[in-house]
C-alpha cells in the first residue's frame, strides 16, 4: 500500500520542471517564477501600511494597555480561539466523517445541509442566540415563570464559553467542506485498506484516515481560526473583549489609528508564526492520492448509534441554521413594510455581482498561486504566497485603512501627472471603482481560496506530472488538461467560499464603494449601528439566501 | 466547462471585461456646481429625508456615503486636497473634535448657524455645529426603584445600588463622554471613584447596547441603567405597557449629560457656499422637526418645539458646558475606564 501514500521527503523528488521546461521556454518559467512575489508585493502594501505604524509609537498607551486591558485580552483571545479551534475541529471532522462514510437516517440531507451555516454571518447568529438565551430572551423568560425564581444558576451566554460556541457554529462549515472534501475522495477506501491491516475500524480512522486527511483538515481549522482572530462583529454583541475590540477601542475611543494598527501588526505576527509552524510540520510529510475514489458502499449504522449520530447532526444544524433564519423570517415579516422598496433588488444584485466577480478573480489568483509553489517549492516563494494569505486575519476594518491609504495615494499621484502634463484638474479617478473594490476583497480573501487549492493540489502526484512531461504535455495544455479537472472541486470549493464571505464582507464594502452604490451587507450595517436588528432582518435574510445558491450548486456538484 | 476555462488562451479577453467593468463604476469626473458630497455616519434612514428636503427647497444635490467615523476621518485624510467630500456629519462631538484637531475641517461664518445653534454646542471657531441633542439619562424599573432615591450620575456608585445597576459597555462613545465631561467637572481621581463604584454595582456584566440595558431593566435583571433617551422612546413606541420611567439627573448641578450629531464642511471642499446652505437648512426649524421625527432626538435649536413623545418626558436642564470638552477628554475617559475595570 506504500504506493497509495508514501512519505517522502520533498527534496527527494526528482525536479518535474526540468522535462517541463524544454517547451515551456524559460520565458514563462521566470514568470512564474516571478508571480507570488508579483502578488505577495500587492497584498503586502497594506500590511505594510498596518506595520508602518511602528514608526509612530505611542509609549504612553502601550503603558495604559499593558497595565490595564491588554494582559486579560490576551487571555481571552487565547481561550477563546483554542475554544474555537478545539469546537470547529470535532464538529466539522465528526460530520464529514458520518456523512461521506456512513449510512444513517437522514444521511443525505445532512450531507449537504450541514453546509448551510456557511451563509449565515457569524454576527447574525450571535444576535439571534442572544436574543433567545439571554435573561430577557423567551427561554429563560419562560423558565422564570415556571420555576418562579430569579434563575441567577442559568449559564450567561454573555461569556468566553457563550462566545466560543457561537463562533463554532458559524464557522465549523470550513472544516466541514474541507475534511469532507478529503473523506470523499479517499476515506472509505483507507479505512478498508487499514482495516485489511489488521486495525479496528476506531484505530484505523485515527491513525490511517485522519492523519492523511490533515492537510484539509489543517486548512479548515486555519480559515476557522483566521475569522476568530478578525471578528468584530460576534464579540461586540457579546462585549467580550479580545485583541479585536482593543484594536477598535484604540482607534475609535483613543483617536490613536498607530495604536491599533501596532496591534492589529501583532495579530499580523501571531497568525504567520502559526502559519509557519504549521507549514514546518507538514513538510515532513508529502500527501499523494491520484486514483479517483470508486463510488464505494456506506456502512450502515443501526440502534442507538444511528439516533445518535442523527440527533447530534440535527442538533447542530438547528442551532446553526435553522434557529437563526426562522428568527429573522418572523422578524422579516414584522419588518416587511419598512424593509422592502424599489432598491431592494439594486443591493441584492449589487452583492451578488461584486461576489461572484471577486470569487472569479481570487480564485484565478490562488490557483495560479499554488501552480507558481509548484513549480518553485523554494523557501522564499513559500513564504512571499504565506504572506499574501495572512490578509485573512486582520480585523477587516483595519485592513480597509491599509487599502485605502495607498490607493488615495496613488490615486492622487495619478492626478498630479495628469495635471502636470495636460493642465486638467480631474480629482480622483481610481477611488469608487469597481477594480479597487476587487483588489481589496482579493487581499482579504486570498487565503479562503488559496488553503482548499493547496491542499487539492497534493493530490496530483508528481508521477502525473512527469507522465505528462514525457507525453510532451506541458505549460498551459498541461493545466488544461490534467490538473483542472482534478481541482474541478477545489476550485469550486475556494469560488464558494470567496462568494459568500465577500456576500457578508462590511467594512472594506463601506469604505471603497462607490456612492450611491449599496450592497446588502452596508444595508446591514446601516441598520444594525442604530440596535434596529429587528429591521435588519429582511436583508440578512436575503443575504442568506443569495449566499445559499452557490452552496446548493457546489452540493449537487460534490454527491454527483 | 474545460473549454471556457480563464487558462486557455481567453486571458486576454477576460482580463479585458474586467477592467471594462471596472472603469464602469468609475466615479464621475467632474462634479456640477449644484451637487455637494456628504461624508456621513450618520445612518442613511436617519439622514437621506434630510437631504430630499434640502434638494427640494434649493436645487442642490446631495451625494452622499456612510461609513464608521473613524474609517471616514482616515478616508479625508487620505485623500487630502482632492477629497470630494463637501461636508461631514457625525454622530458624537467627539469625532468632531478629533477631525478638527486633524485639520480636516473648515471653520465657517455664518450668522444662521449662529443665531440657530447655541454656544455650547459648537465649536468655538466654526469647525463643527451640532445639530441633534442626544441626553444620556437615567431609567429606572418603575415597580422597585422611586424617583425619590434618584440625583445624579455620581449617586450611581453608592453602595445601595450594589447588584441593581446595569451598563453599556465602556467602549461606546456615549458613555466615554459622559465620563469625559465627569472629569472635566469633579477631576479625574473623584472620577475613577465614581467608575469603580459603578462597575462593583454592577447587577451583570457590560451590555452591548441601550435597548437591550433597557430590555434588561425592564425584565428586572436590574434597576437602572444610563441611555441615550430616543433609545427608551423606541422601546416604549413598541411596548407601552414596560416598567419604565426616565429619570433626569444633576438637575441641580451640571444637567443632564448631552451630546451632539454635528456636521461640518470640509477643508478642502470645493463647493463651500452649498455646504454652508446644508448646515443652515439643518439647523432650521423644518429640518430640525425632521430630525425629532426621524430618531426622537433632542432639536439643537432650542427656538424649535418639540412635541410627543418627547414632551411626556418632561423638561430637563441639558449641562451647558460647552461639549468640546468631552473630545478632548475623551481619551483620558478611556484610559480612567479602563483602570476601572468598567468593561
Amino acid at each position: 500500500m506504500k504506493n497509495n501514500f508514501s512519505s517522502v521527503n520533498p527534496a527527494a523528488i526528482p525536479d518535474v520542471q526540468q522535462h517541463s521546461s524544454y517547451e515551456a521556454g524559460s520565458g514563462i518559467r521566470r514568470a512564474w517564477r516571478v508571480f507570488p512575489f508579483l502578488v505577495a508585493g500587492v497584498v503586502l502594501v497594506p500590511v505594510c501600511v498596518v506595520f508602518a505604524s511602528f514608526l509612530s509609537p505611542d509609549d504612553e498607551i502601550w503603558q495604559h494597555l499593558i497595565s490595564t486591558t491588554l494582559p486579560n485580552l490576551l487571555t481571552n483571545t487565547l481561550w477563546l480561539s483554542l475554544g474555537v479551534i478545539a469546537g470547529t475541529s470535532l464538529l466539522g471532522v465528526s460530520l464529514a466523517w458520518f456523512t461521506s462514510v456512513y449510512r444513517f437516517p437522514g444521511y443525505r440531507f445532512f450531507s449537504w445541509a450541514l453546509f448551510l451555516p456557511l451563509a449565515i454571518p457569524a454576527y447574525v447568529i450571535a444576535f439571534v442566540a442572544l436574543g433567545m438565551f439571554d435573561y430577557t430572551g423567551p427561554v429563560q423568560t419562560s423558565l422564570r415563570h415556571w420555576f418562579n425564581s430569579d434563575l441567577l444558576w442559568f449559564p450567561d451566554i454573555r461569556s468566553g464559553p457563550g462566545v466560543a460556541i457561537i463562533m463554532t457554529l458559524a464557522f465549523y462549515p470550513y472544516v466541514y467542506l474541507l475534511s469532507r472534501d478529503a473523506f470523499l475522495t479517499q476515506g472509505k477506501r483507507l479505512l478498508e485498506v487499514a482495516q485489511s491491516l489488521g486495525f479496528t475500524r476506531r484505530q484505523g480512522f485515527f491513525r490511517v484516515v485522519l492523519p492523511m486527511a490533515r492537510p484539509w483538515i489543517v486548512a479548515g481549522i486555519m480559515l476557522a481560526l483566521m475569522e476568530t482572530l478578525a471578528d468584530f462583529g460576534t464579540v461586540s454583541i457579546f462585549n467580550y473583549d479580545t485583541f479585536t475590540t482593543a484594536i477598535y477601542k484604540t482607534w475609535f475611543g483613543m483617536f490613536s489609528l498607530s495604536t491599533a494598527s501596532q496591534l492589529a501588526s501583532l495579530l499580523i505576527l501571531i497568525v504567520l508564526v502559526i502559519i509557519v509552524t504549521e507549514q514546518r510540520f507538514r513538510l515532513r510529510m508529502r500527501f499523494s492520492e491520484n486514483r479517483k475514489s470508486a463510488r464505494v458502499e456506506r456502512i450502515p449504522l443501526t440502534g442507538w448509534q444511528a439516533m445518535a449520530v442523527t440527533s447530534f447532526a440535527g442538533t447542530v444544524l438547528f442551532f446553526a441554521f435553522v434557529l437563526p433564519v426562522v428568527q429573522l423570517s418572523i422578524w422579516a415579516m414584522d419588518a416587511l413594510t419598512i424593509g422592502l422598496d424599489q432598491r431592494y433588488l439594486e443591493f441584492a444584485w449589487h452583492s451578488v455581482l461584486l461576489s461572484v466577480l471577486a470569487a472569479l478573480i481570487t480564485c484565478l489568483v490562488a490557483a495560479m498561486l499554488a501552480y507558481a509553489a509548484r513549480l518553485h517549492s523554494d523557501g522564499y516563494t513559500r513564504f512571499a504566497i504565506r504572506l499574501s494569505t495572512v490578509g485573512y486575519a486582520l480585523p477587516g476594518a483595519v485592513l480597509a485603512v491599509g487599502i485605502f491609504i495607498p490607493m488615495a495615494w496613488l490615486d492622487n499621484l495619478l492626478s498630479d501627472w495628469i495635471e502636470v502634463i495636460s493642465g486638467v484638474e480631474t480629482g480622483l479617478l481610481i477611488q469608487g471603482t469597481l477594480t479597487v473594490m476587487l483588489v481589496a476583497y482579493m487581499t482579504r480573501f486570498l487565503a479562503v481560496s488559496y488553503f482548499p487549492l493547496e491542499s487539492a493540489l497534493q493530490r496530483v502526484t508528481r508521477s502525473i506530472d512527469e507522465a505528462a512531461a514525457g507525453f510532451g504535455i506541458t505549460g498551459w495544455s498541461m493545466l488544461r488538461t490534467i490538473y483542472f479537472p482534478m481541482l474541478k472541486r477545489s476550485l469550486f470549493t475556494a469560488a464558494t467560499l470567496v462568494f459568500v464571505d465577500v456576500m457578508k464582507e462590511m467594512p472594506i464594502t463601506l469604505m471603497t464603494r462607490p456612492f450611491d452604490w449599496d450592497t446588502l451587507a452596508v444595508r446591514i450595517f446601516s441598520l444594525t449601528s442604530e440596535g434596529q436588528w429587528e429591521q435588519a432582518a429582511l436583508p440578512a435574510l436575503t443575504l442568506i439566501l443569495a449566499g445559499l445558491i452557490p452552496i446548493i450548486l457546489l452540493v449537487r456538484h460534490s454527491e454527483t | 466547462m474545460s473549454r471556457s476555462f480563464i487558462f486557455s488562451g481567453h486571458f486576454g479577453r477576460w482580463c479585458t471585461s474586467f477592467l471594462l467593468i471596472g472603469f464602469l463604476f468609475a466615479a464621475p469626473i467632474s462634479s456640477q456646481a449644484e451637487e455637494i458630497v456628504v461624508y456621513s455616519s450618520r445612518i442613511e434612514q436617519l439622514i437621506k429625508p434630510l437631504f430630499d428636503a434640502f434638494t427640494k427647497e434649493t436645487g442642490i444635490t446631495v451625494k452622499f456615503t456612510t461609513d464608521k467615523e473613524g474609517a471616514l476621518l482616515t478616508r479625508l485624510l487620505a485623500e487630502g486636497k482632492r477629497t470630494p467630500a463637501d461636508v461631514l456629519i457625525t454622530v458624537d462631538a467627539g469625532n468632531l473634535w478629533e477631525a478638527a484637531r486633524n485639520r480636516l475641517l473648515k471653520p465657517v461664518t455664518s450668522p444662521v448657524l449662529e443665531a440657530n445653534i447655541p454656544e455650547n454646542l459648537r465649536d468655538p471657531q466654526g469647525q463643527w455645529f451640532g445639530l441633534t441633542v442626544r441626553a444620556r439619562t437615567i431609567v429606572y424599573n418603575t415597580q422597585k426603584v422611586k424617583p425619590e432615591e434618584l440625583s445624579t450620575y455620581a449617586d450611581l456608585a453608592d453602595p445601595k445600588w450594589k447588584h441593581r445597576l446595569c451598563l453599556r459597555t465602556s467602549k461606546k462613545v456615549y458613555n466615554q463622554s459622559l465620563v469625559a465631561m465627569m472629569i472635566a467637572e469633579l477631576g479625574e481621581a473623584e472620577t475613577e471613584r465614581i467608575v469603580k463604584g459603578w462597575v462593583n454595582n454592577l447587577a451583570t456584566d457590560p451590555i452591548a447596547d441601550d435597548s437591550l440595558a433597557l430590555e434588561f431593566v425592564a425584565a428586572g435583571r436590574c434597576d437602572v441603567t444610563l441611555v441615550n433617551t430616543y433609545y427608551y422612546g423606541r422601546l416604549m413606541r413598541e411596548n407601552p405597557t414596560l416598567p419604565l420611567a426616565i429619570f433626569w439627573p444633576n438637575q441641580a448641578t451640571t444637567g443632564v449629560h448631552v451630546n451632539v450629531s454635528g456636521a461640518s464642511v470640509t477643508r478642502y471642499s470645493k463647493h463651500e457656499t452649498a455646504a454652508v446652505r446644508l448646515l443652515e437648512f439643518l439647523s432650521s426649524e423644518q429640518a430640525q422637526k425632521l430630525f425629532v421625527e426621524l430618531n426622537m432626538e433632542y432639536p439643537a435649536n432650542p427656538q424649535v418645539k418639540y412635541g410627543e413623545p418627547l414632551s411626556n418626558w418632561g423638561s430637563f436642564k441639558g449641562d451647558p458646558r460647552s461639549i468640546v470638552k468631552a473630545g478632548e477628554l475623551q481619551s483620558d475617559a478611556v484610559r480612567l475606564m479602563d483602570r476601572a475595570g468598567y468593561r
